[in-house]
């Protein structure tokens, strides 16, 4: 046997911290699908009322589309440690609120980019927000990859809350982004 | 010419126009990766369309989900059949939303403002 990892710290972490969901790996079109799957059967199963689990849900598909598309940008660019295409989701729920935390690799190159981005939509409030988005949606150019933003504005309108962030340097090429997302859970 | 129907998955809507009858209706989920992929035949469909339409065409759009990449793809088919009407013709879009679901009705509204076009919002006991 491998000098084993101690698998039920791990499990005893996950459960002390009321982890609902926690997946590392590559994000394919089906893991996608299943990870949907997954969550809205657990929201389900715990019997959250119609607005958190329909926040849950679409703030999910921007983060884990946005990941996907992330990571199709990564195996284009021929890289060769191919776990730099990886990502972390994990699903945190509390008494009143559910985080979603998410972490991927991307190009450093593109760290002031990506945090100008979220500045300015953690920048505006709630109506400031939606004529932001609608602005965005009518006259930006199309990117099927959402690169106006709209992913990020829908996730920040649809939360209520400001988007958090992190961006921890790795070495010289890349850096790691962790978006942190609050639903809050109060009826 | 043709109508087009396609069936409706876990990510994508179900579509039924109707050409004969106008009726434009879409359905379900649009929440997929590639939304231009899934969308370019329903374009060029409402293309085609806007050559050759009927009177009167009346759009039922009754979505659960859609992610952000779709709602663009929304907004080119609604600004396809605001020409349309600017040529005249009777274009009313119908935008059903579950009435617990705000944000459904808010999006709705922003549509509604961007889209010059007789534009409802009708709220439904439940759209799944």
């Amino acid at each position: 046997m491998n000098k084993g990892i101690d698998i039920y710290k791990y499990y005893s972490e996950m459960e002390d911290n009321n982890i609902l969901l926690a997946y590392k790996g590559e994000i394919t079109s089906k893991v996608l699908t299943s990870l949907l799957d997954i969550v809205e059967h657990k929201l389900d199963k715990l019997s959250e009322g119609i607005k958190v689990k329909k926040t849950m849900f679409n703030v999910l598909v921007e983060c884990l589309q946005n990941l996907y598309h992330h990571s199709t940008e990564f195996s284009v660019l021929d890289i060769p440690n191919s776990s730099y295409s990886h990502v972390i989701v994990m699903i945190k729920r509390d008494i009143d609120e559910y985080t979603i935390m998410t972490g991927n690799y991307i190009l450093s190159t593109n760290v002031n980019t990506l945090k100008t981005k979220i500045d300015k939509v953690n920048s505006l409030d709630k109506e400031e927000l939606r004529m932001y988005g609608s602005k965005v949606l009518a006259h930006d150019g199309f990117s099927d990859k959402g690169g106006a933003g709209l992913g990020l504005i829908d996730m920040a309108r649809k939360t209520g809350q400001k988007l958090g962030y992190e961006f921890l340097p790795i070495n010289d090429k890349f850096a790691f982004f962790n978006l942190n997302l609050k639903v809050t859970n109060k009826s | 010419m043709e109508n087009l129907t396609i069936t409706g998955t876990a990510k994508t809507p179900t579509i039924e126009f109707d050409y004969q009858t106008g009726n434009l209706n879409l359905k379900g989920r649009s929440i997929p990766e590639n939304s231009l992929e899934f969308f370019q035949p329903i374009l060029n469909w409402i293309e085609d369309y806007t050559q050759r339409p009927q009177v009167t065409t009346i759009v039922e759009v009754k979505l659960e989900y859609f992610n952000t990449s779709s709602s663009k793809h929304l907004l080119d088919m609604f600004k396809k059949l605001e020409r349309l009407s600017n040529n005249g013709r009777q274009v009313t879009i119908h935008w059903h939303y579950d009435q617990e679901d705000e944000d459904m009705f808010e999006v709705g509204q922003d549509y509604q403002i961007i889209v010059k076009v007789p534009f409802k919002l009708i709220p439904s006991a439940s759209i799944a």
